[in-house]
């Protein structure tokens, strides 16, 4: 065991430790507990970002032996393991990525709305980045419970009437769903004792005919559960309203939430039922049907939305269906692509949902909910002197600033160029009609011209929703007043909005890496050897260092 | 035994299915109670059913005769979270019965 990787710990121990040291303090001392929990970010950033260098330099055939955390020092399908590849270090990297802005965003105003705003929030990092990095199904059940039980006192943040009604329709749905993931992951250990996923990958090889049967639909109820949690249709309708109430920075940190669900049936869906295996392609075909009616609902909503917030939450199923249909093609070309999307529209959601609530200060809506809820909280009084003395710097330009930023927004969500959602939707609709990647001009099957027809659509339903609401937003305002926005909370979306870019300039390493990435993610046996093969410390026997 | 967990878990899912599309919250929090109660008895049941099996291993005893004791963690944890959560959900539910005044799960009576 080296440094790095007991590294790979590192991004459940700190959001657990902050988190609970967090709650030891008084709500008064906020900016005390701003700051550590802001370190506590970073720290989490830093390791994710290390992680991420790490897993690039050690995936592939050499990751055996390096990647894999045993817990407590057991071996691998007894004990609980953590692992660290390409796919979960990107995840790590993209949760801090969305970490640090959203919790920048919360200090402006928002964490005084409500108590143990920081614990709840390094909860709900801990949660997410303890779902990416284990590699046991009973495990990930935790994790996710640690990041639903964080997000939902998040979501009831800041209170209010439409909080509340949202919030009990979120929690019931997602407890649901938690019962279904039980139900899943107790057949599958029913069928095949064991719950580490890259020893199931093994024995699901050797389930006989007459278990299989139990085994897919344990699989496929676990697979509910997932896809409840990724919005695809008909299981999202609490998404949309959960989404839009939550308060900007927790929506912000929101998007990422549904990628989970994304993730784990891609993780899942290649390692057990990859290809060569007897069940190969379990499920394919409801992902990319569900992904296209997820897309189609999306998109009919976001041109439906009246409220920008709305429109973000209907952008977010748009995404979560563009994903699903992706992973539903099943090819590797069209994955890599996928990534990249799922990248970039996770930050442009992310940023998006800020934006809209800087937006919409200037309007009545917003400002009278927050305005009640600081009241509340008895801190109306604390805020007006903020307000008057100028306790904290104003945005020059704000109106400019954020038109620009919405104009950005806008041009990410349809993927039109020159950022990245065009380079991210111009990867996926490519690998769809030209698979082979070469010169040669294959015929292309109908329902392929289907998908990237429905794509399109996509892309210009949110163009048009996006220019519509702009328009009312910027040109047809009638009061004419410039929301107050400080320049805290003005810099979190801007730092999203040049994450894209950089992703834009740097997209032909950012493509290399997501194709490594899909690679790796095929050859499953790298990952299970890697699992299987990890030795405890001090264990006898030889090291089998490649 | 078998058909006794068999019927006792399908009864209280059907029970709970019915409760949690009830419009009242304290029929879905009830609903969602007798689910997570047939859920825990469902991953009880399989690790396989024994009677006075014990799971600890002891020397020189055949694997058959010990019950499966992974299910049992499982269903440990399972109960302590859904604990948790059920909890939590209360505490929205009452929350949401101040704030609106009515039980209704969508926060308003439905208009006669």
């Amino acid at each position: 065991m080296n440094l790095a990787q007991h590294l790979i710990i590192a991004p459940i121990l700190i959001p657990l430790v902050t988190g609970a040291a967090l709650l030891l303090f008084d709500e008064r001392q906020r900016t005390l507990k701003a700051m550590i929990g802001l370190a506590s970010t970073i720290a989490i950033f830093a390791v994710a970002i290390a992680l991420f260098r790490f897993a690039d330099r050690i995936d592939g055939p050499d990751m055996a032996q390096q990647g894999v955390y045993l817990l407590g020092n057991w071996a691998a399908p007894f004990g609980i393991v953590l692992v660290v590849d390409r796919l979960s270090a990107l995840m790590l990297v993209l949760t801090s990525t969305l970490a640090i802005p959203a919790l920048i965003f919360a200090l402006a105003r928002w964490h005084t709305a409500g108590v143990h705003f920081h614990s709840l929030f390094q909860f709900l990092l801990m949660g997410l980045n303890g779902a990416f990095l284990t590699g046991d199904l009973f495990n990930l059940f935790v994790f996710f419970e640690v990041m639903l039980a964080a997000s939902y006192g998040l979501l009831l943040h800041g209170s209010g009437l439409l909080r509340v009604k949202a919030g009990l329709h979120y929690i019931a749905v997602n407890l649901a769903a938690a019962l279904l993931f039980l139900i899943g992951v107790s057949l599958i250990y029913g069928v095949t004792g064991t719950l580490n996923m890259a020893d199931l990958a093994v024995r699901v090889a050797t389930v006989g005919a007459e278990q299989r049967m139990l085994l897919e639909a344990g699989a496929g109820i676990l697979g509910v559960a997932f896809l409840i949690k990724a919005g695809m249709w008909p299981l999202n309708f609490w998404l949309p309203p959960a989404y839009t109430a939550a308060s900007a920075p927790v929506a912000g940190i929101f998007a990422i939430m549904s990628k989970v669900g994304i993730y784990v049936i891609l993780r899942l869906t290649l390692l057990v039922f990859g290809e060569g295996t007897p069940s190969s392609g379990f499920g394919l075909h409801v992902l990319l049907i569900g992904g296209l009616a997820t897309i189609t609902f999306g998109a009919i909503g976001v041109l439906a939305s009246q409220a920008l917030g709305r429109l973000a939450g209907f952008s977010v199923l748009v995404s979560s269906g563009t994903m699903l249909t992706a992973i539903g093609m099943g090819s590797g070309g069209i994955t890599t692509g996928a990534l990249f999307y799922l990248v970039s529209s996770t930050l442009t959601i992310s940023a998006f949902f800020m934006l809209i609530e800087l937006v919409e200060r200037g309007q009545d809506a917003g400002a009278s909910v927050l305005a009640v809820t600081m009241e509340a909280y008895g801190d109306a009084d604390a805020e007006d002197e903020e307000e008057e003395g100028g306790g904290g710097f104003a945005m020059p330009g704000t109106m400019a600033m954020l038109g620009i930023c919405f104009a950005a927004c806008g041009i990410l969500l349809a993927g039109l160029p020159p950022l990245s959602g065009f380079v991210a939707k111009f990867a996926m609709l490519s690998a769809m009609l030209n698979p082979a990647g070469g010169e040669s001009v294959a015929p292309v099957p109908a329902y392929i011209w289907f998908v990237v027809f429905l794509i399109i659509l996509s892309g210009l339903s949110a163009l048009i929703a996006m220019t519509r609401s702009g328009i009312r937003t910027f040109w047809a305002s009638l009061e004419g007043t410039a929301p107050r926005v400080l320049v805290i909370e003005m810099a979190p979306v801007l730092m999203l909005l040049f994450a894209t870019m950089v992703l834009t300039v740097q997209a032909g390493p950012v493509m290399r890496y997501m194709d490594a990435t899909t690679e790796a993610l095929s050859a499953t046996h790298h990952y299970i050897d890697a699992v299987t093969g990890a030795r405890r410390v001090g264990a006898p026997g030889p090291e089998v260092q490649p | 035994m078998e058909l006794i967990l068999s019927l006792g878990i399908g009864v209280m899912t059907g029970s709970g299915v019915w409760l949690i599309l009830r419009p009242r919250t304290y029929q879905v929090i009830i609903g969602l109670s007798l689910l997570s109660y047939a859920v825990n008895l469902f991953i009880f049941g399989v690790g396989g059913l024994k009677v006075n099996a014990p799971a600890i291993l002891t020397d020189g005893v055949a694997v058959s005769a010990y019950s499966d004791p992974v299910p049992q963690a499982l269903v440990l944890t399972a109960i302590v979270i859904g604990f948790a959560t059920t909890a939590l959900f209360l505490v929205v539910l009452i929350a949401s019965r101040g704030l609106t005044g009515t039980d209704h799960v969508d926060g308003r009576e439905q208009s006669q």
